[in-house]
């Protein structure tokens, strides 16, 4: 009953837009006790083609497994999935994230301490994904992958229900294999670009990426930056002469105006990820990063509008 | 002797032609003659322009290889030239956006391989201020020692790289690199460190070329190696403190290095990290193995039998043994630490005990758990504390060219005071396990096989932490009496 009542909540709330619906009781997020089977979730590509009919952008957030705890994070899911989110980006904590700035290393950080690990989040999203509305994409670094074997790994992503993967560091040369288990696994490989990726490197990523182009806005590491830089205009320009494919746009974007503006460029998507995994690490409890992760992705998908 | 064109019209750097120039006839005092530089080492990469010299001109190559360890070294080469492995080790893991700055790196390094005047400005540096050569130093009361009842054993020699200008061969490679950030038109220099050597060197290169330095440091390490902290600040470097040890501080480097691609110059110390970093630095330490065969010629007219060096990330290893890995005759002895014990989960010892994995950029053997987390290695030489280890050596120990084995905390310990006594040498912690491992290797070799160690730092940073050891040894002495 309690989690019937709950669906129809979170359907009643994305239509009216805002919190406008009086409380019975409150609100405690609790693991339902049986697994709700809602519409089975498509894939990366197949969303943004469904969005690109109705004149949307992609919504893509992004968090650590484990930070502060897993079951926060399936919460967060939840939460995510039903505030509007199109994709949600599950980032699997590495003891060594080259890519990764300050926010996100210290999730990784924290998680890991905790004892988080692969067979974890594995089981927790067998329990979530099938309550998900939207696709997971997960978010890990190539050691962990090496370390199980490419083929195991990639058949526990498709048995878990997991859409699509981004691994930061293989360049397109050695994605060789990622690309063949993922593709008899129906995982979809999401490659990146970045601004000091010459024209023809570009294209022969875009061309090899699955799901969407994963566009990096700036040079650096993830964090959150003051504002994204013009160049991503330009980029985006060049990368949709070259190809049809979405482009989702990330690292450095965190507030409604970065949102705004690479709509206006073009994109067919955006990333945010510091923004949202700080939000949860500085909040005095997880129900409060729960409920301020509500409101923050309230927000940014508003400016989507 | 062939005479080479070497032009390129592309624009790298902004720079579109580069000067036609001659190769040098005659060898360098320290044997930078670049022939035989095309000969062996990095070929050079497609975009500056086929080599022009065939090897059969410069009557250098044997034709009839049929060594199949010569043979796998050969396909080596080839991948290497193709795709920045050693075999299947090596190559360039990182995100997307460190991509074309790796490949511009690789490009400037193979025309410094074959620029003159680059060779020379260096050779200059390495002899009026690292203070090269460095003396290969027969230790006789060290011999003595190792000698059995009727007076048989090996000969022991030194190569003397902890006379180098700041105590440690680390200097080679950050002079070299240094000078090269400089020609690419780098202002500022990142580096990160573990016992520090290599943070002073870099310090010290810069001081001397005017460059900005950054060295990040694990906390740890500073706590342990902290009169090298000192020294690093007096030259002007900002020394920037990391939670960790040395992993942690590469990682941290490589971070900040990503954000100021175009200003900054990651200079790797130690060979590990994505393609060309491990050649790179391989090549500019390989300086030590080849006076070693000039010495070796010089001292007995002959080659070294056994060369011994330890291994953190190979380094110093690939310094020595480099230059010898075509001679078959030559046994290369790496040495790691064994921290606690091989089996104690407190070590080093990558190359005993690690996986093959992905890990700062490259594919190697790695010290990780289950989960494929990197796991924080021990040793009481904090230079060999790394959880990974080089490419290249990985290489060389999966083809069956080297050997490896490893040395506790404790032995090293022991070799220290040992050298200090016999020899009146301090060598670092560091070299201590290579010169502890004489212990179990003299006795299995025939007599009068010339044996070089490479001393590749001096141990006056580990005097303190040798002499608690003693003193804690004979605090348990007096108790147990």
């Amino acid at each position: 009953m309690a989690v019937t009542l709950k669906t129809t909540f979170f359907f009643q709330s994305k239509a009216g837009g805002g919190d406008s619906l009086p409380r019975i009781k409150p609100f405690r997020f609790k693991a339902p006790m049986a697994t709700l089977s809602t519409v089975p979730t498509v894939g990366l590509s197949e969303t943004f083609s469904k969005l690109k009919q109705q004149g949307k952008l992609a919504f893509i957030p992004y968090i650590t497994a484990g930070d502060p705890d897993l079951s926060t994070t399936a919460q967060a899911l939840k939460v995510l999935d039903s505030c509007g989110s199109d994709i949600i980006e599950l980032g699997v904590p590495y003891s060594d994230p080259l890519a990764d700035g300050p926010v996100i290393q210290a999730a990784a950080t924290r998680s890991l301490a905790r004892g988080t690990n692969f067979d974890k989040i594995v089981a927790m999203l067998k329990d979530v994904v099938p309550q998900l509305s939207c696709p997971i994409a997960l978010f890990s670094y190539y050691n962990p992958i090496l370390k199980r074997g490419v083929e195991k790994f990639m058949i526990t992503l498709k048995d878990a229900g997991i859409h699509g993967l981004v691994v930061p560091d293989v360049p397109l040369e050695e994605t060789g294999i990622l690309r063949k288990e993922a593709a008899s696994n129906n995982v979809e490989l999401v490659l990146l670009t970045t601004p000091t990726t010459p024209i023809p490197r570009m294209k022969a990523i875009v061309e090899a990426s699955e799901g969407f182009v994963y566009l990096v806005s700036s040079v650096g590491v993830t964090g959150a930056r003051a504002s994204v830089s013009d160049k991503v205009q330009s980029l985006l320009h060049e990368i949709k002469e070259v190809t049809s494919k979405p482009v989702a746009v990330g690292f450095g974007i965190s507030k409604p105006e970065h949102v705004k503006q690479v709509a206006k460029w073009g994109a067919d998507g955006v990333i945010v990820g510091s923004a949202m995994v700080k939000l949860l690490s500085e909040a005095k409890s997880p129900e409060e990063g729960l409920k301020e992760l509500e409101n923050f992705t309230k927000s940014l998908k508003a400016a989507l509008l | 002797m062939a005479g080479n064109n070497l032009q390129s019209t592309i624009s790298v750097h902004g720079r579109t032609l580069y000067p036609t120039c001659k190769l040098l006839n005659s060898s360098k005092m320290l044997g930078f003659s670049l022939q035989s530089r095309t000969d062996r080492g990095l070929i050079v990469c497609s975009a500056v322009g086929h080599n022009t010299l065939n090897s059969d001109e410069l009557g250098l190559r044997n034709p009839t290889r049929t060594s199949e360890i010569l043979e796998l070294i050969d396909q080596g080469e080839k991948t290497l030239a193709n795709s920045g492995k050693f075999g299947r080790f090596g190559g360039i893991f990182v995100p997307e956006t460190l991509i074309t700055c790796l490949k511009k790196l690789e490009v400037e390094f193979n025309w410094v391989l074959h620029d003159p005047q680059f060779q020379e400005e260096l050779s200059i540096a390495l002899k009026d201020y690292v203070g090269r050569e460095t003396p290969l130093y027969f230790a006789e009361r060290l011999t003595n020692y190792y000698r059995n009842k009727n007076g048989e054993g090996p000969e022991i020699y030194l190569k003397r790289e902890d006379l180098t200008h700041g105590g440690a061969h680390k200097i080679n490679n950050a002079m070299a690199q240094a000078m090269l950030a400089k020609r690419m038109g780098r202002k500022s220099i990142v580096a990160a460190t573990g016992a520090g050597q290599h943070g002073v060197a870099t310090a010290a290169a810069c001081a001397k070329l005017g460059l900005d330095c950054t060295i990040f440091m694990g906390s740890i390490d500073m706590q342990r190696q902290s009169s090298n902290v000192l020294l690093m600040e007096h030259t002007g470097a900002q020394v920037k403190s990391v939670a960790g040890t040395f992993k942690d501080a590469t990682s941290e480097a490589i971070r900040s290095c990503v954000g100021n691609l175009q200003g900054s110059y990651y200079l790797a110390g130690t060979a590990v990290g994505p393609h060309p970093c491990p050649s790179m630095v391989r090549e500019f330490q390989t300086v030590i193995g080849k006076e070693t065969r000039k010495q070796a010629m010089e001292k007995w007219s002959g080659k070294p039998d056994v060369l011994v060096a330890c291994v953190g990330s190979g380094s110093n290893a690939l310094g020595l043994f480099h230059e010898f890995i075509r001679d078959e005759d030559v046994r290369l002895i790496g040495v790691e630490a064994a921290g606690y014990g091989i089996d104690s989960g407190k070590h080093s010892a990558t190359l005993a005990k690690g996986e093959v994995g992905v890990y700062h950029g490259a594919m190697s053997y790695l010290l990780q758990d289950d989960e494929g987390q990197i796991i924080g290695p021990h040793s009481i030489g904090v230079g060999l504390e790394y959880p990974g280890v080089s490419p290249e050596l990985s290489f060389l120990k999966d083809i069956g060219r080297a050997e490896f084995y490893s040395i506790t905390d404790e032995e090293a310990l022991e070799a220290y005071t040992r050298l200090c006594r016999l020899e009146g040498i301090f060598p670092a912690l560091e070299a201590a396990h290579a010169l502890a491992y004489l212990e179990k290797l003299c006795p299995t070799l025939a007599s009068g096989t010339k044996v070089v160690v490479n001393c590749s730092g001096r141990g006056d940073k580990d005097a303190g932490t040798v002499f608690k050891y003693q003193h804690k040894m004979e605090g348990e002495q007096e108790q147990s009496e």
